[in-house]
């Protein structure tokens, strides 16, 4: 997740390390192949699961530079000033790489260009040696004219490039500006470019070429980019319907519904007809209240252990009040890094995280899918669609009987919240104002020898 | 909506709140059978509707083989049923012996008739396996190497609603085409009475006999075909319009794994304070004995001289601590942890019976599938060490210091034992497991450390109904303290 990246001993312990050098990403293509819409998605991703990564489009350092757009003309392989301007932008754009990489604890940067020449490639290469960077290419090579042009409609048009051009003037300017890269375009080679590290991604991912992938980041990112695809379609997260114990107001457990909980349901399904979806995948987890939800939709559903609530170990089926009366320490510890915090003999949100991956690998392959699920759950699911970060995460407001319609646009996600209309409790807790924090070695102890009586009491702790 | 939905959807709101669990798997399904319920009993959904035919493509003395068995066992480990179908093994049995290189000549007719028989009896076999016996996946392993070959197999699977999906290995590098030679054809029954040069020399005239005719699978003419072509042993791939999620997994296993020589070490902690008292899961330390363990496999490890060895543990205290006394950098995962026992953490078999005898006999029925209440099963364990399993394929040398159960299942997928073997599979305390990949399977050298240990191995007992005698239930109990 966003946040520093923790390189010391401590933090090794919870995810396999998998880079040892930091990663340079190079995207390759022509304009409107689906760079920076890969850049970003793949950011978004390894964020998610942990490895802290950074894109850095070249186009955004040139509109920063310029201030203004004219025309394509900047383009032009022989504007010689242009030329000077965009070297320029690329070089401060490959010194904050460098600063990201090296000093502020990134471990994977993803630079985010045309990079269509061999020659812009091999400074790239050799930068990244002289800083002990690897490097992996990923090039995108598209010649169906309709997908262009969809591009060009979903994420050219509304470019600060072209605030003042109507659509018919954008459109022509653009397809300018791919010639002036057209002709020097030299695409990675099988065989001259045979020692470097790259996928090239063909026709939306009708194929893939994958050349020398040398470690686990990598082999991550081949699996990542081989089941996105740009279908349109929508994902719909939402919770079981309201249990026994969301009313007792205790958590975890494997409660059944509730009758309004069962009204939610009912409405769900109703719901679930007027959007009139096309081949509607649903899953839910495998905990009694997701499934009685999807049993009122009277269509097939697939169970995942995978989607279970997060398992609040010793704390489960307890009300809040009862964990702060019994291990007040672990309450506060909670509230301290909610992210990271994990229940004794149970799991931390960014447990869950890791649990979900395949989930989410799932999701990246489907079309529409409906997901029953929990409320940790949707929140790590929500953070990942959202883009969120780590400590935005565990306080994302997923409440009970309302659906989340997520439709994939442009770079990012629509976010459609739709209420059924049922009443139900509230199950969401506000992050509290923090207290004097604690150190986390010393309450485990504590709080250990109060339950087993060992006769110890010293107080805890206090780190300011 | 039709008037068979809707009343099915008025069947489903009356049944809304009749869930019952499935005792062993601790699974809600619907009180009334409901046709729209059909899971394949596992974790995680198979996604799989028709069944997937694999075929091989690619010279002799590629790797074919070696790729199909392993792909196989991996399927297999992961719960999709696999079954691999090799012609040269059709071939051997139709012929009874093998002359020489020039069965294989391309002008040899009677040959290539016997060839097609045998193509024929190995794609029935495939149609019996699929359609059948609701297999999930077949592998078809055989050269392939011509598009009318590949032709015959497309409207084979196209007549029975298989999906197709082709795996090449092309190689032109001669140190591993001969290095192959010699791991697996010189032992091949097709050579028992050769000299090692005699061998050799037919065997490349094998080859030659199918270069004349090989025509690779093609960028252009086979656009429309799923593939995954490997070339020189994995430095470059290409892949062509994968279908589905299990293609997709078979291709991500496909671009992990390596032929590079290595070993990997498979022991559990030492033992620990409550292994000593017969009880189950928990997060004690080590005992005595079991630090005295953890300096031995310290020796042992420096004794085997491995360059960068990678050390893994579990999150838990007692292989992190084993860990500790090796003196070098190791890595946690949390997916290492031993199987969660749920409400029979911490207890003694003796107080399993006691407390949950069902659920005592449950287990020795079907021990793979079984799960603790609020805990996990084997088959939970599986799919929680998939990622383990992915990164030792990638990884060259690792000493993984686990647990019992997991690396019960760690074994089962090296060793490519079944869902009813892996439970039983002898894991004792204090001893190494060194595992070498070697022709198409993996050597095991067992070493015990000689620092003396309880056993914690049950074996199933002989009556596992849920009315035996507390006596029958324990007979299996190792001693404890």
């Amino acid at each position: 997740m966003r946040g520093c990246s923790n390189r010391s001993k401590q933090n090794q312990g919870k995810a396999v390390c998998m880079t040892n050098c930091p990663t340079l990403i190079v995207t390759v293509g022509l304009p409107a192949r689906g760079k920076t819409y890969i850049s970003k998605k793949l950011t978004r991703y390894l964020n998610w699961i942990g490895v802290p990564t950074r894109e850095f489009n070249v186009g955004q350092y040139r509109r920063d530079f310029m201030k203004i757009y004219k025309s394509f003309e900047f383009f032009r392989p022989d504007n010689e000033e242009g030329l000077k301007i965009r070297q320029q932008c690329a070089s401060a754009a490959l010194n904050d790489v460098r600063q990201y990489l090296a000093e502020d604890g990134g471990q994977v940067a993803v630079f985010d260009a045309t990079n269509t020449t061999r020659e812009r490639r091999e400074t790239i290469i050799q930068f990244a040696e002289q800083n002990g960077f690897k490097v992996f290419f990923v090039e995108s090579v598209c010649e169906d004219p309709d997908v262009i042009q969809e591009n060009i409609v979903q994420v050219k048009l509304c470019s600060p490039d072209y605030t003042n051009c109507n659509t018919d003037e954008a459109v022509e300017d653009f397809m300018q500006r791919i010639k002036c890269y057209e002709n020097s375009y030299e695409t990675l080679d099988e065989v001259l470019d045979r020692d470097l590290s790259y996928i090239k991604i063909i026709d939306v991912g009708q194929r893939y070429l994958v050349n020398r992938v040398l470690d686990h980041i990598q082999s991550r990112i081949v699996y990542y980019l081989m089941n996105i695809h740009i279908t349109p379609r929508s994902i719909y997260l939402c919770r079981h319907g309201e249990s026994e114990l969301n009313v007792k107001g205790r958590i975890g457990g494997d409660s059944g519904l509730t009758t309004r909980g069962k009204q939610f349901a009912k409405k769900l399904a109703q719901f679930i007809q007027t959007q009139s979806i096309v081949d509607l995948k649903v899953w839910t987890s495998q905990m009694k209240r997701t499934i009685q939800t999807a049993e009122a939709l009277a269509v097939p559903y697939e169970q995942w252990k995978a989607l279970n609530e997060i398992d609040a170990g010793v704390c489960e089926e307890m009300m809040y009040e009862e964990i702060q009366e019994s291990h007040p320490l672990e309450f506060a510890l909670r509230d301290q890094d909610k992210y990271r915090y994990r229940y004794p003999k149970g799991e931390s949100y960014e447990d869950l995280v890791q649990r979900l991956e395949p989930v989410i690998m799932e999701l990246e392959r489907q079309e529409n899918v409906l997901v029953i699920c929990h409320q940790a759950v949707m929140r790590c699911l929500l953070a990942y669609f959202l883009d969120k970060s780590a400590e935005e995460l565990p306080y994302l407001k997923c409440p009970l009987h309302t659906v989340l319609k997520l439709t994939p646009v442009a770079y990012g996600c629509k976010v459609e919240s739709i209420s059924l209309n049922v009443d139900a409790v509230n199950t969401h807790r506000e992050k509290p104002e923090i207290g004097p924090l604690i150190d986390p070695r010393l309450v485990r102890h504590q709080e250990r020898c109060r339950h087993q009586n060992c006769g110890e009491d010293k107080p805890p702790l206090i780190v300011r | 909506m039709d008037r068979e939905a809707a009343s099915q959807a008025e069947e489903m709101s009356k049944s809304q709140a009749t869930l019952t669990q499935n005792p062993l798997e601790k699974t809600w399904v619907p009180w009334m059978k409901s046709r729209l319920n059909k899971r394949r009993g596992s974790s995680v959904p198979q996604f799989t509707n028709s069944p997937t035919l694999i075929v091989m493509v690619g010279l002799p003395a590629r790797g074919k083989t070696y790729i199909s068995k392993k792909l196989t066992r991996y399927l297999n480990w992961i719960g999709v049923s696999t079954k691999a179908f090799n012609v040269g093994e059709y071939r051997r049995e139709a012929t009874c012996s093998y002359n020489s290189y020039e069965f294989f000549s391309p002008d040899n007719t009677e040959a290539m008739e016997i060839r097609k028989t045998c193509v024929a009896a190995a794609l029935k076999d495939v149609f019996t396996y699929l359609t059948r016996y609701q297999g999930q996946v077949a592998v078809f392993d055989a050269t392939n190497t011509t598009p009318e070959r590949r032709q015959v197999i497309l409207s084979f699977a196209k007549d029975n609603g298989y999906k197709v999906f082709f795996v090449e290995s092309i190689c032109d590098d001669p140190e591993i085409i001969a290095e192959n030679i010699k791991q697996v054809k010189l032992t091949s029954p097709d050579y028992t009475d050769c000299d090692k040069e005699e061998a050799l020399v037919d065997f490349l005239k094998r080859i030659e006999c199918y270069q004349q005719t090989y025509i690779p699978l093609d960028d252009d003419t086979d656009r429309n075909l799923s593939y995954i072509k490997i070339f020189n042993v994995g430095s470059r791939y290409l892949v062509n319009k994968v279908q589905d999620h299990i293609q997709s997994r078979i291709v991500y296993y496909l671009m992990n794994i390596h032929v590079t020589p290595r070993s990997i070490y498979l022991c559990r902690h030492g033992e620990s304070e409550l292994n000593l008292l017969g009880r189950i899961g928990g997060d004690p330390g080590l005992s005595h004995r079991g630090t005295k363990f953890a300096t031995a496999l310290g020796d042992y490890m420096r004794d085997q001289s491995i360059s960068d060895l990678k050390v893994w543990t579990s999150h838990m205290k007692r292989t992190i601590q084993t860990a500790e006394f090796l003196g070098v950098q190791y890595e946690q995962w949390k997916a290492l942890n031993e199987i969660d026992a749920g409400v029979c953490e911490e207890m003694t078999y003796e107080e399993i019976q006691e407390h949950f005898p069902e659920e005592f006999a449950l287990r020795d029925q079907d021990k793979y599938r079984y799960r603790y209440p609020k805990g996990e099963s084997y088959e939970d364990l599986v799919h929680r060490l998939e990622p383990v399993i992915m990164e030792l394929e990638r990884q060259e040398n690792v000493l993984v210091i686990c647990h019992q159960a997991v690396m019960r299942c760690l074994l089962a997928y090296f060793l490519n034992k079944s869902d009813d073997e892996l439970p039983y599979l002898k894991c004792p305390l204090h001893t190494v497991l060194k595992l070498t990949p070697i022709a198409y399977g993996c050597k095991v050298e067992s070493v015990f450390l000689n620092i003396e240990a309880v056993n914690t191995h049950r074996d199933r007992p002989e009556n596992v109904d849920v009315d035996r005698d507390p006596e029958e239930a324990l007979e299996t109990v190792p001693d404890h303290m």
